[in-house]
């Protein structure tokens, strides 16, 4: 013990840090401050170290060129001892970091911390989000796969929609006029240098900020931030209701950060590593890419915009996004902070979070996508099949044939691109039945060049059949006066 | 010693070694820009386009739609499988051909080809397309990119090289009107 100490006097007596660190650490914040609101940015901190640390890891096995990444991947997670874990920490890692940056950036504008003074410290958190999500994109294409390769087509895709400079964006983003070993080593620099060189930098001056203007005190509904006395009241605070961070707040940090990292290593035990799917081989077309979590809700938004809507929606859309988030402190950097007086805050939280959620969840089921295989592999559900006649039956076997049943669903299998269709005769007649087919249209395709008469008889006697028991098809009242006149008698909808 | 203006000596050598390191910053940063720029610039000279071969006609039976590889006109050792692109190609009637990119005119993901219904499908949003190429259903504003081709002694040839995207320039040399299908 007196080595130790001795030791350390030894070395403070030429660094000299011994006591602005002791000032630092016993720095006094108001006492409500210390609180499990407060823990999500120091445990992001901490997970970006774990990130940092797993990633150097990985980096002495990992090769960064198109050839062989896949092949390294799959060292890692088969031949290296222990290798599938690091990844799997490195991944989870990753996610865990993106959701407590996210909680973090809520937990700071509901509780109006972005307020005067601390602006700036906002702002940089805004670069900071960017900053993790640039991570978790280049990460993402790291780990190259065959939703990598495609990703990358997406995003070149994307950038190539920026009017005038196009076709340069994509040429720089690949390092190359195709995806190849020039991108990958591109992103591979990005991932290991640029990024993590802006992160450690936000991160510092982040920390610096807080620590120079002091940590943002619990948000009393009535108290008022104005730019005239807030410095002063906040001293005033902490010199009357003030405790030293270290020890008396910390152990609430370090409480969660020791939580989060065992969720996160229970989490890669329990799930283990992310991919990598098939390999990055481009004449592999039997695929069907998928961003990661935390960018499954663009994929949805991609697929939802009207195409007129789509590049100006790309291009502006992440432009007004960051604006906003940047303006915020300098359009409201006074008045209330208590999210119990601010109803339009946690209003727009609710709607972003409903919004996110609600895209990521139909990410993950896709009902835009036809279902590739289900004209082949899902049949059709035998009730509707039942005491058909050979005629409907034909047309049942032209719905499979044809992969009507790739965008349409019987008996809820198959896709989910187009209506279903298990009720479609209450809903159309048959002569609507035969134009939809033969004309397409509302986002169908046109069967007429690729249907013969026969076939197109067979599949809307087969249509016409799906009603439920005690409902009667649609009909055209009028059918039977302009078709057989004379006789009054209704025509049957059943050929 | 103070020269007129009220500068010390030492100052005014402060200003001329910022000057200095301004001007040897500005030389270096030249062939620095141009090195990142070397992607951008690379592609201005059109180097990237050339004639691939496909294969042997008799591969693509008329009337029919068949997959197609070949190997990217510029290769790097480190390319690796990634230099290997698909693309579909279309025997019209015998004479005629029309070779599709296997990217999406939305977002470039692989679409498929089903011949029992003639459609292209998309797996990532949904577009689908004609067996000519021309847009059917879903997000892509226009049809399939197509490829200029031609043929020689027996063999098809498309004019490849760089992956077309709904932006770049590639894509506006292949042929964008939507034919009437054949």
């Amino acid at each position: 013990m007196r080595l130790i100490e001795s030791i350390g006097e030894w070395l403070d007596a030429r660094l000299q840090v011994g006591t602005s660190i002791r000032e630092t650490m016993e720095h006094r914040i108001p006492r409500e401050t210390s609180s499990w609101f407060y823990v999500f940015g120091s445990a992001a901190f901490v997970v970006f170290i774990l990130q940092i640390v797993t990633g150097i890891m990985l980096a002495l096995i990992y090769v960064p060129s198109a050839g062989e990444a896949w092949s390294s991947l799959q060292t890692l997670n088969h031949n290296v001892a222990l290798g599938w874990y690091i990844r799997a920490l490195h991944g989870w890692g990753s996610n865990f970091m993106v959701a407590i940056v996210l909680i973090h950036m809520v937990q700071v504008f509901l509780f109006g911390a972005y307020k005067y003074p601390r602006e700036l410290t906002w702002v940089i958190g805004v670069f900071l989000l960017l900053v993790t999500l640039g991570m978790a994109f280049t990460g993402q294409v790291l780990r190259f796969d065959q939703d990598a390769y495609w990703g990358l087509g997406i995003g070149a895709s994307i950038a190539s929609r920026v009017p005038g400079i196009g076709p340069w964006a994509v040429n720089l983003m690949l390092g190359g006029p195709i995806i190849a070993g020039a991108t990958l080593s591109r992103f591979f620099a990005l991932h290991v240098f640029v990024i993590p060189g802006l992160l450690i930098a936000f991160v510092s001056v982040h920390l610096l900020m807080v620590l120079k203007l002091g940590i943002n005190e619990w948000p009393v509904p009535g108290r008022i931030v104005r730019k005239a006395t807030y410095i002063k009241e906040y001293h005033a605070l902490t010199k009357t209701d003030g405790i030293p961070f270290v020890p008396d707040a910390i152990w609430k940090d370090m409480f969660f950060a020791a939580f989060i990292l065992l969720s996160i290593g229970l989490c890669a035990a329990y799930f283990g590593p992310f991919g990598p799917s098939g390999p990055p081989d481009p004449t592999i077309i039997q695929t069907s890419p998928r961003p990661d979590l935390f960018f499954l809700w663009l994929y949805a938004v991609l697929s939802f915009l009207p195409p007129s809507m789509e590049t100006p929606a790309l291009l502006i859309g992440p432009v007004v996004g960051i604006l906003a988030l940047v303006l915020l402190p300098f359009l409201f950097g006074e008045g209330e902070k208590s999210w119990r007086r601010r109803p339009v805050a946690v209003l727009t939280i609710l709607l972003v979070v409903v919004a996110l959620a609600t895209f990521t969840h139909l990410a993950q089921h896709t009902p835009w996508s036809p279902i590739m295989d289900a004209w082949s592999g899902d049949p059709i559900p035998p009730e509707f099949l039942h005491s058909r006649s050979a005629l409907e039956r034909q047309g049942a076997l032209v719905f499979q044939a044809k992969q009507c049943h790739n965008c349409h669903s019987l008996g809820d299998q198959g896709g989910k691109r187009g209506p279903a269709l298990d009720a479609v005769a209450v809903r159309l007649t048959q002569d609507q039945l035969i134009r939809q087919v033969i004309q397409g249209g509302g986002n169908m395709p046109a069967y007429g060049k690729n249907l013969s008469p026969a076939e197109t008889t067979a599949i809307v006697a087969f249509l016409e059949t799906l009603h439920p028991p005690g409902q009667q098809p649609a009909r055209n009242a009028s059918r039977a006066l302009a078709i057989e006149p004379g006789t009054g008698a209704p025509s049957s909808s059943h050929q | 010693m103070t020269l007129p203006g009220g500068f010390t000596r030492r100052d005014v050598l402060m200003k001329i070694g910022i000057l200095l390191n301004g001007i040897v910053a500005a030389i270096l940063a030249v062939p620095i820009v141009r090195y990142l720029l070397s992607p951008v610039a690379r592609g201005r000279k059109g180097g990237y386009e050339s004639w691939v071969p496909l294969g042997n006609l008799e591969q693509f039976p008329s009337g029919q739609t068949r997959l197609a590889t070949y190997r990217n006109p510029i290769v790097n050792p480190t390319d690796g499988d990634t230099a290997d692109i698909a693309c579909w190609v279309r025997n019209v009637d015998g004479q005629n051909f029309q070779v599709f990119a296997i990217n999406c005119a939305h977002l470039g993901c692989p679409v498929r080809w089903f011949p029992q219904s003639s459609l292209f499908m998309c797996p990532c949003h949904g577009g689908a397309y004609y067996q000519d190429g021309s847009r059917a259903s879903g997000p892509p504003e226009r049809g399939l990119f197509e490829y200029h081709y031609r043929i020689e002694s027996g063999r098809l040839f498309i004019n490849a090289g760089e992956m077309p995207t709904p932006g770049s320039p590639t894509a506006s040399n292949i042929v964008t009107e939507i034919r009437p299908c054949v």
